[in-house]
């Protein structure tokens, strides 16, 4: 691939150097906004793949890493919390092949249930964090960040926002890297095995290793220095450079490419430079504090701006102090379940029954919204379960009987199969109904494919995990797969007569999404989704 | 140093093809040699909310976010979308909806009818913009759009 100019989103930007990079495999959880990378590595000839959930994503990148391939594990912001187990002592572990983790964090909440800042798991987890402030850079880092985890046999996370994922830009693509070669296993366990004796001076090690990338050179290159007026001098990262230097075009501005380590020499050169020095960041007051702490004199932003994204704006009201309320944006039309959709009619139920909806995350969250008022809690993925148990704990008898629990299928086989295992064991004195709604994809993300679809990511058939065996092999004492709008008097009895009775009941309300219905028809006539 | 830059704002309802309608004519910026960056919102989005693009070209483009009342053009897919973009628009935005067209009903190119009405502003070179559509649009659909967007340009002139 000769170098060659082309507009493409920050996630698309990725996935051409990931290829470029030979990746091995590309494995993570639907979430918008990091899904068009594993989807656009596939288009363009890549090996990609979804996992069951962003744990098992990242172990499954762990074990490329181990035997020497490339890998990118992707997610959403929410994902990495799922994944923090491997990712804490991977640290440790190291890797011998590049393990880059996209994670996408969402400031302004477009398609979130927080606004989580990620940059505290790099410093939490003591790894190195490379964040983009364009595609180019997208693409540039990815590349870079493969290279910086096999120089130092560590597990590098490239953080990218909303606006980063999803803008697109002109990206000037790269000639190929050297692609991974093949090697044999290399029974390492003193690194590789995180037993107590073997655990600790893999902490030493990493604490080492984080203070040799502070200081190397890869590192450093990171850091982008735009002398200008020394009365004003601005540190950021990220798409906030794009509005730093929209707002402040005459402003001397530090870009820290890589934001953990601190590149701490880089930032009191920087500061020392310059009249007045502000930290302007999305999200948390992340490096201000960072800095602070190493005793380097910069302005944090007022607290106001730890809410939402940044605009051109906000950073000139941020930079001149002014926490004087935003003009409000016009509320525009909301979304709501599709007309057709299967959800409509399961909803209704709930809401004619009078329930308390324990709900979860996916497109029937918007049941919580009018007409349907069926949905009364939700948390994160997986949560409807565990949390309907909590209330059917808490609440009096006649009350508790009204707990139903709605998940997806994508979100049962990423979070439920566990909520299941603890309704069959701890079993509340008034039973239990969990209602899957089993619409046969991943539809609120746009429509990716999971492990019980019976298709991979690129649409070729796959096995299935069945749903209703799985549920009937953990012990539930009732299962039954019904269609919630043809068969809606009988969804309605099955529901009354599960509430009445101290049982653990599953009801799988299964019709395909109208969406997903129309995307297959187009795949059978030959053409992409 | 706005002026330097050119803010096309597209507005509509999830489906109406604001994303597609962006896409085009960040390509045709950057076709003819422009720096060119574009931002929209995905994901809850999709479930026929409100969906906007914003696309900037000039000579450098930082932020992709249009900054707010600084849209040179708004392109509205639905006419209501016009009242919830009224904080990024000022008295010399030019205001484009769907009753321009009069009675041409372009259905499904309605987001390219759209664009050929804006071009009648921005003026960029038709021979680029047929080439792009011929290579989005295959067959028949390439002639109707094509159609479509030589009515939207004309229904402003």
């Amino acid at each position: 691939m000769a170098s060659e100019r082309i507009i493409l989103s920050g996630d698309e930007a990725v996935a051409e150097a990931a290829l470029c990079c030979g990746v091995n495999l590309g494995v993570g959880y639907p979430g918008t906004p990091s899904t068009e990378v594993l989807e656009h590595l596939a288009k363009i000839g890549g090996k990609a793949q979804w996992a069951p959930n962003e744990k098992v994503a990242l172990e499954v990148g762990a074990g490329v890493g181990f035997g020497g391939g490339r890998t990118i594990v992707t997610m959403k912001h929410v994902g990495l919390n799922v994944a923090a187990d491997p990712l804490f002592t991977l640290a440790y572990t190291g890797t011998k092949g590049a393990i880059v983790i996209l994670v996408a964090d969402d400031p302004g909440m477009a398609s979130s249930q927080n606004e989580q800042d990620n940059r505290n798991y790099a410093k939490a987890a003591k790894l190195p964090m490379l964040e983009p402030a364009d595609s180019q850079e997208a693409y540039d880092f990815m590349i870079r960040a493969v290279e910086i985890s096999e120089k130092f046999q560590i597990p590098v996370l490239l953080r990218m926002t909303t606006r980063v994922c999803h803008s697109k830009c002109i990206v000037d693509r790269w000639k190929p890297v050297e692609a991974p070669k093949e090697s044999d296993f290399e029974f390492a366990v003193k690194e590789r095995v995180m037993v107590p004796a073997f655990a600790r001076p893999a902490h030493v090690r990493l604490e080492e290793k984080m203070k040799t990338i502070a200081a190397s050179a890869e590192a450093n290159v990171l850091a982008q220095k735009e002398t200008g007026s020394a009365d004003l001098g601005i540190i950021c990262s990220g798409i906030s450079y794009q509005h730093v230097k929209e707002a402040f075009p005459e402003a001397s501005v530090l870009k820290l490419g890589l934001t953990w380590p601190l590149l701490i020499e880089s930032v009191k050169e920087f500061a020392a430079g310059v009249k007045r020095c502000v930290v302007v960041e999305e999200g948390d007051k992340f490096l201000a504090e960072a800095i602070r702490a190493e005793g380097v004199s910069v302005e944090a932003k007022p607290d106001a701006f730890v809410f939402g994204e940044l605009s051109v704006s906000r950073v000139k009201k941020l930079v001149a102090g002014d926490t004087t309320p935003e003009p409000a944006a016009a509320p525009g039309r909301p979304p709501q379940l599709c007309p057709g959709c299967p959800h409509r009619k399961s909803f209704e139920g709930l809401r004619d029954l009078n329930c308390i909806v324990s709900g979860d995350i996916g497109c029937y969250t918007l049941g919580t919204l009018p007409p349907f008022n069926a949905i009364h809690t939700t948390v994160c993925m997986g949560a409807s379960i565990g949390v309907a148990l909590g209330l059917r704990r808490s609440l009096k008898e006649a009350d508790a009987r009204r707990v139903v629990s709605v998940i997806g299928d994508s979100t049962f086989m990423h979070s439920g199969l566990t909520g299941v295992a603890e309704m069959v064991y701890n079993r509340p004195a008034t039973g239990h109904l969990l209602i899957i709604l089993d619409n046969s994809t991943t539809a609120m993300t746009g429509l990716q494919e999971h492990s019980a679809t019976g298709r991979s990511l690129n649409m070729e058939p796959a096995n299935q995990v069945n749903i209703e065996a799985v549920c009937r092999a953990m012990g539930v004492d009732h299962v039954d797969v019904i269609d919630s709008t043809t068969e809606h008097e009988r969804y309605m009895e099955l529901i009354r007569e599960r509430l009445a009775s101290n049982d653990v009941s599953v009801i799988i309300a299964k019709r395909p999404c109208i969406l997903q219905i129309k995307k297959l028809a187009k795949f059978q006539k030959g053409g992409a989704k | 140093m706005s002026k330097a830059i050119t803010n096309v704002l597209f507005a509509g309802i999830g489906g109406q093809g604001i994303i597609l309608a962006s896409d085009l004519l960040s390509e045709m910026a950057f076709r003819c040699g422009f720096d060119v960056k574009k931002s929209e919102i995905h994901g809850m989005s999709q479930r026929g909310g409100s969906v906007s693009g914003d696309v900037r070209f000039g000579t450098k483009v930082y932020s992709p976010m249009i900054p707010a009342g600084e849209a040179d053009y708004l392109v509205v897919l639905s006419e209501d979308q016009v009242e919830v973009c009224k904080n990024m628009i000022n008295e010399n935005t030019v205001i484009l909806t769907p009753a321009i067209l009069g009675d041409f009903d372009p259905g499904k190119s309605l987001n390219v009818a759209m664009l050929g009405a804006l071009n009648a502003g921005l003026k960029l070179d038709k021979e680029i913009w047929f080439g792009l559509l011929k290579e989005h649009f295959k067959g028949e659909l390439a002639d109707v759009n094509i159609a479509a967007f030589e009515r939207g340009e004309a229904s402003v002139k």
